[in-house]
């Protein structure tokens, strides 16, 4: 019997992945600053189980503009991990960190500016993976990012259908990084429910 | 006072002449859109995944999660509101593919797996697709108005279309 059944899923089961959350928000972070040059400072990430219908709302409306970067997982644990950032955050970041002006915010990505986010998106979730990993010993390997600008709705259709497999709500870690500029970050970790087991047993649950 | 009511992901919703239904957002997700066209009453769901039958064992189905549950629940409730069973007609949007990769990942193409299953199913309800507006690899909002048939898609940086 699995122990995770994320229709019902029980305080303590949940308290660990919102821990898992919260730490690994705080190496994403932590590489994000690295990245830039500069302190970023996070606010305590929120982490919900939510309802399908609702993730949308949750992230500004299901027709919010925003970019996804997406990543499969293997190894020990098999999913996909996904980061997501409002579309003038993500125009914002990629400027700074390419040095460049942000004169054009609500235009489209430019090839090496869509190369830049994904790069982001690259190290973010792999600071974020790299936490889960040292913190339960489990090998994880991501696949190289692809990335996608779009409708919030329509980016989260794909991990939704992957918990969709699993049950009919999924784990939303949302997470608020401030520099200078104000960054709205999300991400939403799609293990299977085997892997969740895996990360629980891992961790002596 | 005509309303646009709003259907969620895994969501289906009736529909009468002259309020109008809405979905957000569709991604890899397929909207079946279905309307007696001389009663105007109609429908839409917004499925997520092909097939119930492999969930089958794994306890409750969420009915409008699915193309063979969710398009047969809409059917059911639209005829069940008036409307002739044998005159329906659907049109469909959506099952796109998002990211591109070419993975082991079995859900990869899925998008496409629901758009040849909401076909299938549909063909077994003998219900004619009148238009469609499937794959590539972009999000899809859409607007049906039962009094019209009209099934309004709008994408980001692609405009407005009816099918």
């Amino acid at each position: 019997m699995a122990k995770v059944d994320l229709n019902n899923m029980e305080g303590v089961y949940f308290d660990v992945l919102r821990e898992i959350g919260n730490i690994g928000a705080g190496n994403a972070t932590t590489a994000l600053a690295q990245m830039l040059g500069t302190k970023v400072d996070m606010h305590v990430p929120k982490v919900d189980l939510l309802d399908f219908s609702q993730v949308g709302e949750a992230m500004g409306g299901e027709e919010q503009v925003m970019a996804g970067i997406y990543l499969v997982v293997e190894g020990d644990i098999s999913g996909s991990i996904m980061f997501l950032l409002e579309k003038s955050s993500a125009k914002a970041l990629v400027a700074r960190l390419m040095g460049s002006d942000n004169d054009n915010p609500e235009g489209d990505f430019d090839e090496m500016e869509l190369s830049a986010l994904k790069e982001i998106g690259n190290i973010i979730t792999g600071s974020y993976l790299s936490s889960l990993s040292t913190l339960t010993n489990l090998n994880i390997f991501p696949s190289p990012p692809d990335i996608s600008i779009d409708m919030c709705g329509a980016i989260l259709s794909v991990p939704a259908i992957e918990f969709g497999t699993l049950g009919d709500k999924m784990l939303l870690i949302a997470t608020e990084f401030t520099d200078d500029i104000k960054l709205e970050g999300y991400f939403i970790l799609v293990p299977d429910l085997e892997s969740y087991d895996k990360i629980l047993t891992s961790l002596g649950m | 006072m005509s309303e646009m009511i709003k259907v969620g992901m895994a969501d289906l919703k009736l529909c009468k002449a002259p309020d109008a239904v809405t979905t957000l957002g569709l991604g890899s997700c397929v909207g079946i859109a279905i309307r007696d066209p001389i009663t105007k009453i109609g429908g839409l769901a917004h499925i997520m995944l092909p097939d119930s039958t492999q969930f089958a064992n794994s306890g409750n189905i969420n009915i409008p999660k699915f193309a063979d549950t969710g398009a047969k629940e809409l059917v059911k409730i639209i005829v069940a509101a008036g409307a002739n069973r044998t005159r329906l007609v659907a049109k469909i949007a959506g099952g796109a593919q998002m990211f591109a990769f070419s993975s082991k990942n079995e859900l990869t193409g899925v998008g496409q797996r629901n758009v040849e299953a909401v076909k299938k199913v549909l063909a077994e309800l003998k219900i004619p697709i009148l238009a469609s507006d499937t794959g590539l690899n972009f999000g899809r909002t859409v607007e049906f108005y039962p009094e019209t048939g009209d099934y309004i898609i709008k994408a980001v940086g692609k405009g407005v279309k009816t099918i």
